[in-house]
């Protein structure tokens, strides 16, 4: 079968927050860019983001970015590479300005300039009084911070493929990049499309687990692709649970909520935040609350008729605050919960939310992999950026408002790389002759199958079985347990069987090709869970509850091939200024 | 449940007909979104394109019991059954739930949906105060799911000339901006028989938007700056 073939400067999958503004950088270059995404632009996950982003402009209270970079650090319990992390920190005044100038809806404050919120983690003078430092629209950030990016797109005239799915990586004899294919939805087509630099930006796979915030499309297809062509996966046994997704159906409560006022109750009616973080309090770290609450509902302290759920009170702040600040937060209450959160408290129990770990990378953007001279040397013709990639700027766990931030600054950085990196290499390399081999068999596997398994169903037990072993705490049996059942998950994705053959918009299909790339993300993070013998950041395991930096202040490495682990240094020194040793983490 | 539900494949099908699905719901499937799901776990060959569902990215828009909505917020208590769901209204289908929006992007990217400053801009951000910022409201917050463009007649007649509710919104969102400079260019491409003057105030734009919001209401305002910059 002959497989149509273009050729571009650089291709970028997803289109999301990271993906477009890598675009954006590309295509006012003047260089010829195609973005593919498997949903309209402004459709990606980034658009679900409410609370804000983080920079320290000090609108509201005194701020400097190199406050920002210590409670970063410690937000990522010490696991975050603090290169990457000042490099993020120092931009955020920038590339936040820059988004005002591109037409980006801020909400503002009486003197005009762009209104900021309290958010958990964040403080004043390394560790002390709370910094106010999330720059928002309302509790929509992300729709407007998505729209305008869309937007700029629109006027810098970069050509999107919409309803495009990355299905594998190309890579030749030396392991460089040269491009990826992909499959028209609409058309059932596979293509070819070549480029002197791959940029995914392809988000995160939250839907690996049964409860979470994610969108149907956050499935890890960047991942996935990286995975099956040998690139290893970082630290992804570093999931943050969202201490408030509503009860029962997981749909993100932003911590705007908690940044504006409001507070959890527990069946008592006590704001049991206090003793778990007498400082902080409600806005501690997540990773630090989702605890919290899974402590209060195992001891008995959760509300309603199972005590599974706890409570999120905001109507002491008062009509006009909840619709002038939060009024995405109360529909979603209203449709969601059932209850409006002007007269009631909004039930909530904590729910996968976002992945820390991902492609490893560096803070220019380009992929780096173990090959020959180290686990630092750049993958040639390859970069990732935004929740796929791990910096890794958020660690063992991430702070609220800290992700917008990443995908702008990445997406960027990433651009301005690309461009230079294609000055040195001007041409395409040829492609191998069996570049597209694997692909296709996978495809024709699917298409021939007979009587395998419904995707639906071995989603279903993936999603059950990744929630029920690898969840906010982690034992020793249910993790092991958890890397054989997970494994014999991966044996039936092989077996699946659809129904529909039909090559128009067949998304049954794209279902099936889409769990090919969760099995991928799921058994990197049970294997590498159930290896990390201590507890950091979002990684809490019973049976070694605390951080042991002797043995494990280092990086993840998983390679699919064999089901092998790898580590590797963190990087603990800044671009200028001195480090931020590891020292314990209270709030 | 019972559900009949508008089903084309061109790579099988000559004509459209309707399906009618009767399944059992669990508990947890509480929005239109969740049956759907529920359904196709049974028979995969159903198209939709769905997301975030959460109402906030504009993927799952359809025709529900002659009402445009998102199946992801519309409560499945309720709903008469069965339940008639139908591809968006006035716009090509390409299979099943799902139509061709190519037309509707085109009048959303006609409005020039993007801020014009030609300015060099400041080292900080430019100011805006909280009463222009306002201004914004109620335009900004749209999510692109055309359950208002395809609920209009005006459309349905004239999808290549007249920009839609969803186009004009976003055009009174750039020219409401107080940071924009482009007024004057913004209105000239609106100053035609067609484009914007194909309104005839029907409302079902309104009625029809998940998000609340009034395109109609944006629409006037663009009609009177018209009249205004012309006395």
């Amino acid at each position: 079968m002959a497989i149509a073939r273009r050729k571009f400067d650089a291709v970028i999958v997803g289109a999301g927050g990271a993906g477009m503004r890598a675009a954006l950088q590309l295509s006012e270059a003047g260089l010829k860019v195609a973005v593919l995404s498997k949903v309209f632009p402004t459709r990606s996950h980034t658009v679900a983001a409410q609370g804000g982003i983080a920079a320290a402009l000090g609108n509201v209270t005194e701020d400097n970015w190199h406050w920002h970079m210590y409670d970063t650090v410690k937000g990522s319990d010490y696991l975050g590479d603090q290169d990457a992390i000042e490099f993020m920190c120092r931009q955020a005044n920038e590339v936040v300005y820059e988004l005002e100038h591109f037409g980006m809806p801020f909400d503002r404050l009486e003197n005009g300039k762009i209104y900021q919120r309290p958010f958990g983690g964040m403080s004043q003078n390394f560790g002390g009084a709370q910094a106010t430092r999330s720059c928002a629209a309302a509790d929509r950030t992300g729709h407007a911070m998505l729209h305008t990016l869309y937007q700029r797109n629109v006027r810098a005239n970069t050509q999107f493929f919409v309803e495009w799915m990355g299905l594998d990586l190309i890579r030749d004899e030396q392991g460089d990049v040269l491009g990826v294919t992909a499959l028209e939805m609409e058309t059932g087509e596979v293509m070819v499309l070549q480029a002197k630099a791959t940029l995914f930006a392809t988000g995160g796979a939250g839907r690996i687990f049964h409860a979470s915030t994610n969108a149907f499309i956050n499935t890890g297809d960047g991942l996935g692709m990286a995975a099956r062509a040998g690139i290893p996966l970082e630290d992804m046994e570093f999931w943050q649970f969202h201490p408030t997704g509503v009860y029962g159906v997981g749909v993100l409560i932003s911590e705007a909520v908690r940044g504006e006022g409001g507070y959890l109750l527990n069946k008592d009616g006590e704001r049991f935040m206090q003793r778990y973080a007498p400082h902080a309090k409600d806005l501690a770290s997540r990773d630090v609350v989702s605890r919290a609450l899974t402590t209060e509902i195992k001891e008995g302290r959760g509300c309603g008729k199972d005590a599974d759920h706890l409570l999120l009170k905001l109507d002491h702040l008062g009509a006009d605050v909840i619709n002038m600040r939060l009024p995405g937060i109360r529909e979603i209450a209203i449709k969601f919960a059932q209850v409006d959160p002007i007269n009631e408290p909004i039930p909530v129990a904590p729910t996968a939310h976002y992945m820390m770990g991902g492609i490893p990378s560096n803070f220019h953007g380009q992929v780096v992999a173990p090959y020959k001279t180290g686990p630092e040397e750049v993958v040639q013709g390859f970069y990732a950026v935004g929740e796929c990639a791990c910096v890794s700027v958020h660690g063992a766990n991430r702070l609220g408002t800290n992700s917008l931030l990443d995908i702008v600054v990445f997406g960027r950085a990433a651009g301005n790389q690309i461009i230079e990196d294609l000055k040195k290499n001007p041409h395409h390399k040829p492609l191998p002759a069996d570049a597209t081999d694997k692909v296709l068999a996978r495809l024709a596997r699917l298409d021939a199958q007979k009587d395998g398994e419904n995707v639906a169903q071995v989603g279903t037990d993936l999603r059950k079985t990744m929630q029920a072993h690898c969840g906010v705490f982690r034992f020793a049996d249910m993790l092991k347990q958890g890397v054989t059942k997970i494994g014999e998950v991966a044996e039936r994705v092989a077996q699946t069987e659809i129904k529909d053959k039909s090559r128009v918009f067949n998304t049954a299909r794209v279902e099936a090709l889409e769990l090919d790339n969760l099995v991928e993300v799921a058994l990197a993070t049970m294997v590498s869970a159930e290896a990390r013998n201590e507890s950091r950041g979002a990684h809490a395991r019973d049976d070694f509850p605390q951080r042991d930096d002797d043995k494990w202040l280092k990086h993840t490495l998983y390679f699919s091939e064999g089901r092998r682990l790898d580590y590797k240094p963190v990087r603990l020194k800044p671009l200028t200024v001195e480090s931020f040793p590891p020292k314990p983490r209270v709030y | 449940m019972r559900f009949s539900i508008y089903r084309y494949d061109p790579d099988k099908d000559d004509k459209p007909y309707m399906q009618d699905y009767d399944i059992e719901l669990e508990p947890s499937d509480r929005m239109l979104l969740d049956a759907l799901i529920r359904i196709k776990s049974i028979d995969d060959s159903l198209s939709l394109r769905r997301s975030c569902r959460e109402g906030v990215c504009g993927s799952d828009a359809m025709n529900i019991n002659g009402r445009n909505g998102l199946a992801c917020i519309t409560p499945v208590a309720g709903l008469k059954e069965p339940v008639e769901l139908r591809p968006l209204p006035g716009l090509p289908v390409i299979r099943d739930l799902i139509v061709d929006m190519t037309q509707f992007f085109k009048q959303y990217h006609s409005i020039k949906p993007y801020l014009i400053n030609n300015d060099p801009p400041p080292e900080t951000e430019r100011l805006q105060s909280p009463e222009e910022k306002a201004e914004l409201d109620g335009a900004y917050e749209c999510i692109l799911c055309a359950c208002c463009t395809t609920a209009c007649p005006s459309f349905w007649w004239n999808p290549d000339k007249f920009v839609g509710p969803a186009g004009l919104l976003q055009a009174y969102r750039f020219l409401a901006d107080s940071r924009d400079q482009a007024s004057a260019e913004r209105l000239d491409n609106l100053e035609d028989p067609y484009r914007l003057f194909r309104c005839h105030s029907i409302m079902n734009c309104v009625d029809a938007c998940p998000k609340g919001l009034n395109p109609t209401s944006a629409i006037g305002k663009i009609k009177d700056m018209m009249v205004k910059r012309t006395v």
